[in-house]
C-alpha cells in the first residue's frame, strides 16, 4: 500500500496544495448547497404564497427539535475530535469518537422518525397540500443525508478495524468524511431556523 | 518511439515480478491485463478508452435522434399527412430533443473531455479513474432507462407484450410531453409510464454528469504538469473547466425538480399538482435554472474546439487568448442569470422581464468578443483549408446566425410573437447544428487521427461539409418564415392554405440533405478506421501538448512528466526558442504508477437500471417493482462499499523511452 501511495503522491502534482479527494468533496458540497437551496426555496416560496394554509406551530415541538439539533451539533464536535485524532495517528481515539458520532447521528434520526410519526398521526402527511409536501421532502432529504453519513462512518469503522492504515490517506479520508458531516450539520441549522423557528415569530409556543 | 514495455507489479511485493493479475484487498483478482477484449473495455479506467466509448455511444444516439428528426420532418412534408399518429409524433419530438441533448451532445463533449483534457494538461489520467468509469456506465444506464419505452413499444408491435393484467396501469411507454416536460402535463392524470422513464433516466444521467464534472474540475485544477499554469492551458481545457462548474451548480436544480415531480406522481404530493395548491410555474423556474446553463454546457465545449482548430490552421496563436478564456467564464456566469427569458410570456411582471431581457442582451457581448477573436486569429494567418478548418469556419458563420436570432428573442415584445413558434426551432437548431454539431465534427476531423493513429483518406470531408451546411440552411432557414407566419412548434400536422406548404416541403428536403451529410461522415470515419494510413504524431502541425504524444497515445500518456514553459507547448517545441521548449522530468526509477481496472464502477452503474425501471414501473402499479428498486439500490450501495474496500491498487510500467 505504501508503495502505491508514494507513487500516486509522486504522480499527482496537487497544484492547489489541496488533496484530490478533499477538492472533490468541496465541489460536491458546492453542488449540494444548490440542492438544498432549491429545496429550501421551494418551501419558503410556498410558505409565502399560502401563509394561511397550515399553522405548524401546533405541531412543532421546539423542545424535541432543539434537543435533536443540539445532539447533531455535538456530533459535529465529536467528528472534529475524530478528524484531529486521525491526524495525530491515534486510531483508537478516532474509532471511539466515530462511534460517538454514529450514536448521536442515530439519536437524531430516531428523533426525526418519532417526529414524523407524530406529525402523521396529527394529520400532516406528504399529501396535505404544499406544506406537507415541501416539509417532508426537505427534512426527509436531510435525514437521508444524515443516514448516508452514518453508513459512511460505519464503513470507516469497518475499514480501520485491523488497525493497519496508511497515515496520510486515512487522515484525508477522515477529513473528507468530516467535511460532509459538518456540512449536513450546517444545513440542519438553516433548516431548523427557516422551517421551524420562523413559524413561531409573533406566536406563543407550541401546544406540546 | 519504442512500444515495448516491461510491466511489473510493485504494489504488494515491492519487487519486480511477472505480469499477472494481482489480488485486491477484497481477495478478488483485479481485472488488469485481461486477455479478453470485453473485460478490458468493461473494466477499464483509462481515460482514453472511456472517451472512445463515450464517443461511440454518443454517435449511436446522434443517429437515433437524427432518425427521429427525419420521421418528424417526413410527417410534416405535406399538409394533413397521416404517416404517424399525433401520439407517436409527440413521442418523437420529445425523444428527439432528449436524445440529442442528453444522449448525443453531452456525451460527445464528455468524449472530448475524457480523451483530451489529461493529454492537454500533461497528466497521466484523470484524478479519479474509477469514478470516471462509473460516470460512463451510469450514462449508459440512464440512456437505457430513458429509452426503455421504445423496447416496450417494439415488443407490443410484435405482439409479445401488452399492457394488461398486472401491467394494465401502464400506458404510453415513451415520454411524450416535450423535452422540458412542463407541469402539469407531466402529472399522472395526463401521461403514463413514459414520463416515469424520462424522470428516472434524466436523474441517472444527472448523477453521471455530476460525478464526471467534479472529476474534471479536480483533474484540471490539481493534475496539471509542472509549469502548466492556468493561463497556459489550452482553451479547450479551460472550457471544460467552465462547463464542469456549470454542471456542478446547475444540475442540482433539475435533480430537485425531477425528485419533486417523482413524488407528485408516486406519493400524490402537491409540488406541481394544482389540486393541492402546487404551482406549475415552479417547474418552469426550476427547469430553466438548470436548462439555461445547460445550453452553455452544450455550446462552450464547441467553442473550445473551435479555439483549438482555428489557430492550428492559421499558424498563429489564438488572438486574445486571455479574453477568449475570460469571455467563456463570463458566458458561464451570466448563463445562471437569464433563465427567465424562456418564460417571458408567463407574466413575470415588467421589472423581471426587463431585467432578464437586459441580461440576455448582455450575454451577447462575451459571445461577440469570442467571434471577433476567432476572426482576429484568421487575420494575417496562413490559412489552410484542411477538413477540421472547414468545419470550424462553418461553425463561426452558422453559430453567428443562431446568435442573431437569439438576440431577437432577448427582446421580450418580439419574443412574445415568436414564443413556441417555428422561429424558436430555427434559432436553436442554428445554434445546435450550425454551432455545436459543426464544431464537434471539426473536432472529430481534428483529433480522430490522434485517437486512432490513422489518417483520413480522400476528400469525402468536403462533401460532408457541403451537404451538412447546405442541408442545415435549407432545413432551418425557412423555419424563420414559418414561425413568423404563425406555425406553432409541436404540431403534428397542419391544414393547407396558411402559406406553410412550400416552406415545410423545403425544410423536409433540407433535412434529407443534412442526413446524407451525416451518413457520409459515418462512411468517412469507417474508411479512416479501416484503411487509413498511419497518421504520425502530429499530422496537422498543431500547437497543444496532446500532439507531442504518440498516435494513438500510450496507455501512460507521457513516459516522463513534461515540464511546460509556454502556452502552445508543442508549437514552441517545433518553432519556439530553446527557453520555451518542453522539458521532461528525469526518470526516478520507480516506473509509472498505473491505476488498476475495476468491476465495481460497472456494477454500481448497472444497479441504476433496476432502480430506475423499478421506480418507474411502481408508479404504473406493476407489482413487485418496489422490490426491484430496492434490489437496485442495494446493488449500488454494495458495489460502492466494495469499491472503497478493494482500494485503488495499481501497477508500475517501465517504458523504455522513459530511461532513454
Amino acid at each position: 500500500m505504501s508503495t502505491a501511495a508514494d507513487a500516486s503522491a509522486h504522480d499527482a502534482h496537487h497544484n492547489l496544495m489541496v488533496d484530490n479527494k478533499k477538492l472533490f468533496m468541496w465541489l460536491f458540497l458546492g453542488s449540494d448547497c444548490m440542492f438544498f437551496g432549491t429545496l429550501i426555496s421551494t418551501h419558503l416560496i410556498y410558505r409565502k404564497l399560502y401563509p394561511e394554509e397550515y399553522d405548524p406551530t401546533h405541531l412543532f415541538s421546539l423542545e424535541l427539535t432543539s434537543f435533536s439539533t443540539f445532539i447533531l451539533l455535538m456530533s459535529s464536535f465529536l467528528m472534529a475530535l475524530a478528524v484531529s485524532a486521525m491526524h495525530k495517528g491515534e486510531l483508537k481515539s478516532f474509532r471511539r469518537n466515530v462511534c460517538g458520532v454514529i450514536f448521536f447521528g442515530l439519536i437524531f434520526l430516531g428523533c426525526q422518525v418519532y417526529e414524523f410519526t407524530e406529525f402523521v398521526h396529527e394529520g400532516l402527511t406528504l399529501q396535505s397540500g404544499t406544506f406537507g409536501s415541501t416539509f417532508f421532502l426537505l427534512t426527509g432529504t436531510h435525514g437521508v443525508h444524515v443516514a448516508i453519513g452514518v453508513i459512511w462512518l460505519l464503513c470507516m469503522l469497518f475499514y480501520t478495524q485491523n488497525g493497519k492504515v496508511d497515515a496520510h490517506e486515512s487522515a484525508v479520508d477522515a477529513e473528507v468524511a468530516g467535511l460532509y458531516w459538518h456540512f449536513v450539520d450546517i444545513v440542519w441549522i438553516i433548516i431548523f431556523t427557516v422551517i421551524y423557528l420562523i413559524e413561531f415569530i409573533g406566536k406563543t409556543g407550541g401546544a406540546h | 518511439m519504442s512500444s515495448t514495455i516491461t510491466e511489473t507489479h510493485t504494489q504488494h511485493t515491492g519487487a519486480d515480478s511477472a505480469l499477472k493479475p494481482e489480488r485486491s484487498q477484497l481477495g478478488l483478482l483485479r481485472p488488469d491485463h485481461s486477455k479478453s477484449v470485453w473485460i478490458s473495455w468493461l473494466t477499464t479506467v483509462d481515460h482514453k478508452k472511456i472517451g472512445v466509448m463515450y464517443g461511440a455511444m454518443a454517435l449511436f444516439f446522434l443517429l437515433v435522434g437524427g432518425f427521429e428528426a427525419l420521421v418528424i420532418r417526413t410527417q410534416l412534408a405535406i399538409p394533413e399527412n397521416d404517416l404517424i399518429s399525433a401520439e407517436r409524433y409527440n413521442q418523437l419530438f420529445t425523444m428527439h430533443g432528449t436524445t440529442m441533448i442528453f444522449l448525443a451532445v453531452m456525451p460527445l463533449n464528455a468524449a472530448f473531455f475524457n480523451f483530451l483534457v489529461p493529454l492537454q494538461i500533461g497528466a497521466r489520467d484523470v484524478a479519479f479513474p474509477r469514478i470516471n468509469s462509473f460516470s460512463l456506465w451510469a450514462f449508459v444506464a440512464g440512456a437505457l432507462v430513458i429509452n426503455f419505452g421504445w423496447l416496450l413499444e417494439a415488443l407490443e408491435m410484435f405482439g409479445l407484450f401488452n399492457a394488461s393484467g398486472p401491467t394494465a396501469g401502464m400506458n404510453d411507454f415513451v415520454p411524450a410531453m416535450g423535452w422540458f416536460g412542463y407541469a402539469p402535463i407531466t402529472g399522472k392524470e395526463f401521461t403514463g409510464a413514459g414520463t416515469d422513464f424520462w424522470i428516472m433516466g434524466l436523474q441517472i444521467l444527472g448523477i453521471a454528469s455530476l460525478t464526471a464534472a467534479m472529476n474534471f474540475v479536480v483533474t484540471i485544477i490539481n493534475m496539471r504538469a509542472p509549469g502548466m499554469k492556468m493561463m497556459r492551458m489550452p482553451v479547450f481545457t479551460w472550457m471544460t473547466l467552465v462547463v464542469s462548474l456549470l454542471i456542478i451548480f446547475a444540475f442540482p436544480a433539475i435533480t430537485v425538480a425531477l425528485g419533486q415531480l417523482m413524488f407528485d406522481r408516486l406519493f400524490d404530493t402537491s409540488f406541481f399538482a394544482t389540486a393541492g395548491g402546487g404551482q406549475p410555474i415552479l417547474w418552469q423556474h426550476l427547469f430553466w435554472i438548470f436548462g439555461h446553463p445547460e445550453v452553455y454546457i452544450l455550446v462552450l465545449p464547441a467553442m473550445g474546439i473551435v479555439s483549438e482548430v482555428l489557430p492550428a490552421f492559421s499558424r498563429k496563436p489564438l488572438f486574445g487568448y486571455a479574453i477568449v478564456v475570460f469571455s467563456g467564464a463570463v458566458i458561464g456566469f451570466l448563463g445562471f442569470a437569464v433563465w427567465s427569458h424562456h418564460m417571458f410570456t408567463t407574466g413575470l411582471g415588467k421589472v423581471a422581464t426587463a431585467a432578464f431581457s437586459l441580461l440576455t442582451m448582455a450575454i451577447a457581448v462575451p459571445t461577440g468578443v469570442k467571434i471577433f477573436n476567432w476572426i482576429g486569429t484568421l487575420w494575417g494567418g496562413r490559412v489552410r483549408f484542411a477538413p477540421p478548418m472547414i468545419f470550424s469556419l462553418g461553425f463561426v458563420w452558422m453559430f453567428m446566425m443562431g446568435g442573431f436570432s437569439g438576440i431577437m428573442h432577448s427582446s421580450a415584445p418580439a419574443d412574445a410573437q415568436q414564443q413556441d413558434s417555428y422561429f424558436v426551432i430555427a434559432h436553436f437548431h442554428y445554434v445546435a447544428i450550425g454551432g455545436i454539431f459543426l464544431a464537434v465534427v471539426s473536432g472529430i476531423y481534428f483529433w480522430l487521427p490522434k485517437i486512432t493513429g490513422k489518417m483520413w483518406k480522400g476528400n469525402l470531408s468536403t462533401y460532408v461539409a457541403i451537404l451538412s451546411t447546405v442541408g442545415l440552411n435549407i432545413t432551418f432557414f425557412p423555419m424563420h418564415f414559418l414561425g413568423l407566419l404563425g406555425m406553432p412548434r409541436r404540431t403534428h400536422t397542419y391544414l393547407a392554405g396558411f402559406g406553410w406548404e412550400t416552406y415545410n416541403l423545403v425544410c423536409t428536403i433540407g433535412a434529407y440533405i443534412l442526413a446524407t451529410g451525416i451518413f457520409l461522415l459515418v462512411v468517412d470515419m469507417i474508411r479512416c478506421l479501416r484503411s487509413g494510413e498511419p497518421a504520425g504524431d502530429d499530422p496537422w502541425d498543431a500547437r497543444t501538448l496532446e500532439w507531442s504524444t504518440t498516435s494513438p497515445p500510450q496507455v501512460y500518456n507521457f513516459a516522463r512528466t513534461p515540464v511546460i514553459h509556454a502556452r502552445d507547448a508543442h508549437w514552441e517545441d517545433k518553432y519556439g526558442p530553446e527557453s520555451r521548449h518542453t522539458t521532461y522530468e528525469a526518470d526516478d526509477g520507480h516506473g509509472i504508477h498505473m491505476p488498476s481496472n475495476s468491476w465495481m464502477p460497472l456494477i454500481a452503474s448497472v444497479g441504476f437500471i433496476p432502480l430506475g425501471l423499478g421506480l418507474s414501473l411502481m408508479q404504473a402499479g406493476v407489482p413487485f417493482m418496489g422490490y426491484m428498486a430496492i434490489f437496485g439500490l442495494i446493488t449500488i450501495f454494495s458495489a460502492v462499499a466494495l469499491w472503497a474496500i478493494e482500494g485503488p491498487g495499481g501497477y508500475h510500467l517501465h517504458p523504455k523511452e522513459a530511461t532513454a
